[in-house]
């Protein structure tokens, strides 16, 4: 037993302590969370604005094509646009649009963490949009009925009645999606990126012994996640707290 | 008790994929497994289904002369040493540099081939030697790297290793260092204008810089070394085999007429 530990504190000892190697966890750690936080903010961005694109259309198709003319055009061609980069960025796997936006798209750029946190930003967007504009889809058409009889106009209606139960309603998604966003930023290393699997990696790369690295990178993954869950979990209680 | 029928349906699913599992690891003495990364031409490299190179031509005869069957197996190099650690392949052969790092988890067998990592860089850059990369003091001694240099290299290379030592250590520096899982991925990101440099054993980077315009290949080595096989410890009966053939394929002379055929002599 007491041999055992000695060889894992060894173990440990070769993989992190020697050669300061357990900075390349930290500074891949940073890069990841700063990836997944930026890449987060954009993806709102750009779900709220496809979202308010998609499920517009969806409900009002009917009364634009009636009035025809410009706006219904417009409206088409702007739901065409957002419909082609759902089926895009959702068809294309997330390693090669990276891939792309480093070496196509951002080849003359240098700020690899920008290119990153783009990249993941547009692809999580594509995502958000989807899980936004199922909330409001959900969302009885009665409220949508009473925001009106009560005077307010569409936009009105989309932002103090319908938006705030459709938020309540796609946390959960929601934050599933996070998740897959967090863990997702482990391609990052493909394009030079110093993130926290590649961390691992290089730990791997240079001790030859697999458990620790792999196993210290996945603790703090799951650390991660187990983290935000509870974030989540606790807003979202405080958003049910005004129910009945 | 539907849920008990399928509860027991999964639990006999799992124990069947385990001993699946099982069985396919358990190795077949007729075979000769060789781990290798195969985007390192022309040492080891894919053409078209098939692999080739001059370690792949060489391990081919050495698994002759043992009488097993080659398997080649394509991984990253970082996980080359630690798969044929626990004994997942028999040998690793992919350019591999003798360090004491690795000597400390592998065997080697003896040299069977010279390496030298080179540096190139985009032609229109003005980079002369390694030194350009360098401020340097009135001895001409590297005092520290210059601004805005950033050196590309492959993931767990010894080009990727000795450039990310400290300048005093004739490395570069962790922070100027970008790692790629390939090299063709470094000498994309040269070409694009992302890098400086790219580090890279000199055989590949000759065909890169054959099969890429506008890049060139600085004079001088910024290294020398030699490659090997490498043969999990405990495995010392496979590495005297191994050693033995590999001597009788450099004296009968089969070595340096595959060495030859890849990189004809300048």
């Amino acid at each position: 037993m007491a041999e055992w530990f000695n060889e894992l504190a060894a173990e440990f000892k070769l993989n992190f302590i020697d050669g300061d190697r357990w900075k390349w966890l930290v500074q891949g750690l940073g890069n990841t969370l700063l990836i997944t936080f930026f890449a987060t903010l954009i993806g709102i961005i750009i779900g709220i604005l496809v979202a308010a694109v998609r499920s517009t259309y969806d409900k009002n198709s009917e009364s634009f094509a009636a009035r025809g003319g410009f706006s219904w055009l417009l409206m088409r061609l702007v739901n065409g646009i957002c419909n082609l980069y759902l089926t895009v960025i959702r068809g294309t796997p997330m390693v090669v649009q990276l891939l792309i936006m480093y070496f196509v798209i951002f080849a003359s750029s240098t700020n690899d963490r920008l290119v990153a946190c783009i990249a993941f930003g547009v692809n999580s967007g594509a995502y958000v949009a989807e899980i936004f504009r199922g909330g409001i889809m959900s969302i009885d058409n009665g409220q949508f009925e009473a925001g009106r009889a009560l005077g307010f106009n569409y936009v009105q209606t989309m932002i103090f009645i319908i938006t705030p139960q459709m938020f309540k309603a796609v946390l959960p998604t929601l934050c599933n999606e996070f998740i897959v966003l967090l863990k997702e930023t482990s391609v990052a290393g493909y394009v030079g990126m110093m993130d926290l699997t590649k961390a691992g990696d290089l730990i791997r790369g240079r001790t030859f012994s697999a458990f620790m690295p792999l196993f210290a990178v996945a603790l703090i993954y799951l650390v991660m996640v187990v983290i935000l869950t509870k974030c989540v979990g606790i807003l979202e209680k405080r958003l049910r707290k005004n129910e009945r | 008790m539907k849920k008990r029928i399928l509860s027991a349906l999964l639990a006999a699913a799992m124990i069947l994929g385990g001993a699946l599992a099982l069985t396919a690891c358990g190795g077949d003495s007729n075979k000769l497994i060789m781990a290798t990364n195969a985007s390192f031409p022309p040492y080891e490299y894919k053409d078209g289904e098939n692999f080739a190179g001059i370690d792949i031509e060489i391990a081919g005869k050495i698994a002759e002369k043992l009488g097993k069957t080659l398997e080649i197996k394509d991984v990253e190099f970082g996980s080359i040493i630690g798969g044929v650690q626990t004994g997942k392949f028999d040998m690793g052969m992919a350019g591999m540099t003798v360090t004491e790092e690795r000597l400390q988890s592998v065997n080697f067998t003896s040299s069977y081939a010279t390496g030298i990592q080179s540096v190139i860089v985009a032609d229109k850059s003005s980079y002369k030697s390694i030194d350009d990369f360098f401020n340097l003091d009135k001895d001409g001694n590297w005092v520290s790297v210059k601004d805005g240099v950033k050196i590309g290299v492959q993931q767990d290379t010894t080009g990727d290793i000795y450039a990310s030592d400290t300048v005093e250590n004739w490395g570069f520096g962790e922070n100027n260092v970008i790692r790629y899982k390939t090299g063709n991925e470094a000498v994309l990101a040269l070409t694009s204008g992302k890098i400086t440099a790219v580090i890279i054993d000199n055989e590949p980077a000759k065909s890169y810089v054959a099969s890429t315009a506008g890049l060139r290949i600085l004079d001088g080595a910024y290294t020398e070394e030699q490659y090997a096989i490498c043969i999990a410890k405990e495995n010392t009966a496979l590495l005297e085999q191994v050693n033995k053939a590999l001597e009788e394929l450099i004296a009968d002379g089969t070595v340096k007429a595959i060495i030859d055929k890849y990189i004809p002599a300048n």
